[in-house]
């Protein structure tokens, strides 16, 4: 079969410093789920955001043909009257409205501005059936469970005559039944001739599905294969199959005592329905401790939940050399001596319109004041020290941090918890929006710290940085552990086997 | 060079803008704006105002918002009001009174938006009712005055002239030291420092400007004992935002609350004291008007909390949180005070006061997003 209902071609897309799409090629055949995977930041949902119009014509480059016209999408709006209709991982229903006028919203059936119910119920009711729900569409969308508004959120799409149809992570959220459900309605929607884009990172669920993979990597299409032609191990293969530039400074240590214990940790977050479950670890002084495992795997959440600033905690221990602490808040786990850098510096990291000096005393203004009067040489002494340390690039330490590029805000973020003088730095994705050389200095800098006898806990994505720095990986799938490996025996693949649920 | 220009003059850009105000005035007025008493008249008008301002400014900066201040303030004086008259206390007990009565309703305040997570905006909007209808139950609907000489004296009393000169002269000294000591200890850790040309220039006008102040205030009878207070409060406030854990953790829970709260910082604890502070400053404002007006009145304070509000603002404090001066903020009040001082001195009809004072708020913060451009 030659004619496809969609064709990417030679997609080019660039981000300031970054090229997120090089020359990618991505064909779909009408009525045919595809599945569309590659490691986190390998460019999916920079294509399909080209797809959906999220990145209007002109801001990349290539051709998008649908049905064999060249099309050229300037809004999301042009691409579903295209028939294209994305179904991303949050979704996009509003909590407060009914089932039925979260299916009609921005297409709502309308005479002179006053709606009409009765053709409303008459739509909702035949997209519900279509997705095999069956519910009231009066009823708030919070009435139903995450894997419910999911459906609800196929069924929008396809009162809006979608012919294409794009699921981003459905089943993130969902448990396995839920899982199972989707998959079964998605095959059914199938042989009712919608074509289904699908992109996943559990494997498993793409050979089940999927009529053929795409595999892309680093922004390039690495292959397209009929799905009976791969297996698990040739997929993983295809997506991580990258040298490992040796960017990383290695250096071989003997760790020591344990300082940090976890014992069954388990926290759960209603709103969302997630659980991190029965987490047990220990880590040493002078280790480097790496948390691998895909996007949402639960790795953030878990070292959030030591700040108390995610889910309840139902259960479980968290002892810092030896001795068992409460983490009621995030100022008593700090003070026990443990520090995180969150992986959005911005949102948790920094006040941006305040300069230097004052983010990096932010956590530690204690130690530099005398009955609560900050000592304001002192507090510039520090925060000129760490500067100079940690090699922040700027004309003076009142610049505002929100001037600095990201690598320099990084930097200010670590100078903030090295001031706290942690005996436990928890780094999430540390290096994550940093060009080559700032990633590197800031390799050594915590080679450094693990010299002084901290011990470091890096959570990264980036396979390759968590192979190159790290002395121990653990590897979380879902809220849970599923490996642990020493470096010298991990690989890529072994990772990505955890990662996606490997046993 | 150019850029830090530019910030310079947005650094006063207010001042600026009430010395302009002030010309204004006076030529309108052929120089009565200007005189001694005139402008003696118009600190002690601000007085109440500023002291309550200098607290909002806090509550603003951490995202909050209080409209209760000025049915508190009145309440706070009605509480005063009474113990001295109707009671027969004198003015001590009377302050005392008013003061926990202020601090109690901060806290209030404070459990319900810290601990309760009630806005700030719904909170204090009830306060405003609740209190309005107190100060209706303590006044009974009346009037109660006079008060005793003890007590008026916080709002009419002067220091003697040649005492105030040596206030004046010594608030400038210490001014000037302070001044060079910074300058001379940043320099000593090679901190930047403005160049030497700039920092004398500043000295010296600030030097002019308290100069002129006090001579005026020696002129007429004296500094009010108000506007002391107003000063001392505004000195105190100004370190504690500037230099204690407290008024910095303030700062960052109203940039970022987020990241304040990840960083170790109790932000519902710093709310709630905020609070109780802010309760216990707008008594001390109210008891300063109450005394002013040597009366407790039942419409006492009312539209107070948009004259604050508009104060601080107009003094550089950012609704959005994070940002804001205490001295900006006085600027701000006297800003207010000298709209209505000019016009009323005028005799401009009181339709046109309000309306003209609305679209000078509007203007001012226009001017303030206009020239905020992120460098």
């Amino acid at each position: 079969m030659s004619d496809y209902i969609l064709k990417m071609q030679g997609i080019t897309k660039d981000f300031p410093g970054v090229k997120a799409l090089d020359d990618v090629t991505f064909s779909v055949r009408p009525g045919e789920i595809h599945a569309l995977v590659g490691e986190n930041g390998a460019g999916k949902s920079t294509l399909m955001k080209i797809l959906s119009g999220v990145y209007p014509g002109g801001t990349y480059s290539g051709t998008i043909v649908i049905d064999g016209a060249q099309m050229r999408f300037n809004s999301t709006k042009e691409s579903e009257k295209t028939g294209i209709a994305i179904i991303y991982q949050e979704l996009a229903l509003v909590k407060q409205l009914s089932i039925v006028e979260n299916i009609c919203l921005g297409d709502e059936i309308a005479r002179g501005g006053v709606i009409d119910w009765d053709a409303s119920y008459k739509r909702a009711d035949e997209v519900l059936k279509k997705v095999g729900l069956s519910v009231n569409p009066t009823f708030p969308i919070s009435y139903l469970g995450v894997g419910e508004q999911q459906l609800v959120a196929i069924a929008k799409a396809l009162s809006k005559n979608a012919r294409i149809l794009v699921l981003d992570e459905p089943t993130a959220a969902l448990s396995e039944g839920e899982s199972a459900k989707l998959l079964k309605i998605l095959r059914d929607l199938r042989a009712g001739g919608v074509t289904c884009i699908y992109i996943s990172h559990r494997l498993k669920e793409v050979f089940d599905i999927a009529d053929r993979i795409t595999v892309l990597r680093d922004g390039k299409t690495i292959a397209t294969h009929d799905t009976k032609d791969l297996d698990e191990n040739k997929l993983i293969a295809l997506m991580v199959g990258r040298e490992v530039a040796n960017i990383y400074p290695r250096k071989t240590r003997t760790p020591g005592d344990v300082v940090l214990e976890v014992k069954d940790w388990t926290v759960y977050d209603p709103d969302i329905n997630k659980t991190i479950a029965d987490v047990s670890f220990a880590l040493r002084r002078g280790e480097i401790l790496g948390m691998a495992g895909l996007i949402g795997a639960g790795r953030t959440e878990l070292v959030m939940s030591f700040f108390h600033f995610w889910g309840r905690k139902s259960k479980g221990k968290i002892f810092l050399e030896g001795k068992e602490f409460d983490t009621k808040d995030a100022g008593a786990t700090i003070k026990a001596g443990i520090s995180l850098a969150s992986e959005d510096r911005k949102r948790y990291g920094l006040v941006l319109d305040e300069d230097i000096c004052k983010n990096i005393s932010l956590a530690s203004l204690d130690k530099i004041s005398k009955y609560s009067v900050v000592n304001l040489m002192d507090e510039i002494r520090s925060a000129e020290r760490y500067t100079k340390d940690l090699k922040i690039k700027t004309p003076s330490i009142e610049q505002k941090t929100g001037n600095l590029s990201g690598g320099n805000q990084q930097k200010v973020v670590l100078g903030k918890w090295l001031m706290t003088m942690p005996k436990v730095l928890i780094l999430d994705e540390p290096t994550r929006g940093i060009d080559v050389g700032a990633k590197v200095e800031i390799y050594n800098i915590i080679n450094e710290l693990v010299d002084q006898g901290v011990a470091v806990i890096i959570i990264s994505s980036d396979l390759s940085e968590v192979l190159g720095i790290c002395d121990r990986i653990l590897v979380m799938h879902e809220g849970r552990f599923t490996g642990e490996l020493a470096v010298k025996e991990a690989t890529q693949e072994k990772i990505m086997h955890y990662a996606t649920g490997g046993k | 060079m150019k850029t830090s220009f530019v910030q310079n003059i947005r650094k006063y850009t207010m001042l600026i803008a009430l010395v302009g105000i002030w010309l204004i005035f006076s030529v309108l007025t052929e120089g009565v704006f200007i005189s001694p008493r005139n402008l003696s008249n118009l600190f002690l008008q601000t007085a109440a105002v500023a002291i309550i301002t200098i607290g909002m400014t806090l509550v603003i900066v951490t995202r909050n918002i209080d409209l209760s201040v000025g049915s508190v303030a009145a309440f706070a004086g009605a509480v005063a009001a009474y113990i001295n008259v109707k009671m027969g206390l004198p003015a001590p007990a009377a302050i005392v009174a008013a003061l926990v009565a202020g601090l109690v309703i901060g806290a209030w305040h404070g459990f319900w938006v810290a601990y309760r997570l009630v806005p700030a905006f719904i909170v204090t909007l009830a306060s405003m009712m609740i209190f309005r209808g107190a100060v209706l139950g303590i006044t009974n609907g009346a009037t109660i005055a006079p008060l005793t000489a003890g007590f008026k004296g916080i709002g009419q009393n002067y220091i003697a002239p040649y005492m105030s000169i040596w206030i004046g002269v010594a608030a400038i000294c210490l001014f000037i030291f302070i001044a060079i000591f910074k300058r001379y200890k940043r320099s000593k850790f090679k901190f930047s420092v403005q160049k030497f040309p700039v920092f004398a220039l500043k000295v010296v006008l600030m030097t002019v400007a308290m100069g002129a102040f006090f001579m005026i205030m020696v002129q007429n009878r004296g500094i009010p004992y108000a506007v002391i207070l107003v000063m001392a409060l505004a000195v105190a406030f100004n370190f504690m935002s500037r230099q204690t854990v407290f008024g910095r953790q303030l700062y960052a829970i109203g940039g970022n609350p987020d990241a304040a709260s990840l960083s170790g910082i109790n932000i519902q604890k710093k709310i709630m004291m905020l609070y109780v502070i802010f309760g216990g400053l707008t008594a001390v404002g109210g008891l300063v008007m109450t005394a002013r007006l040597n009366a407790a009145t039942t419409s006492a304070g009312q539209g107070m909390e948009l004259d604050v509000i508009a104060a601080a603002v107009i003094g550089g404090t950012s609704l959005m949180g994070g940002e804001g001066t205490i001295w900006g903020s006085v600027i701000g009040a006297l800003i207010m005070a000298s709209l209505d001082n000019g016009m009323s001195l005028m005799d401009t009809n009181i339709t046109y006061q309000y309306i003209i004072k609305g679209m000078i708020l509007l203007l001012a913060v226009w001017v303030d997003i206009a020239t905020r451009k992120r460098t």
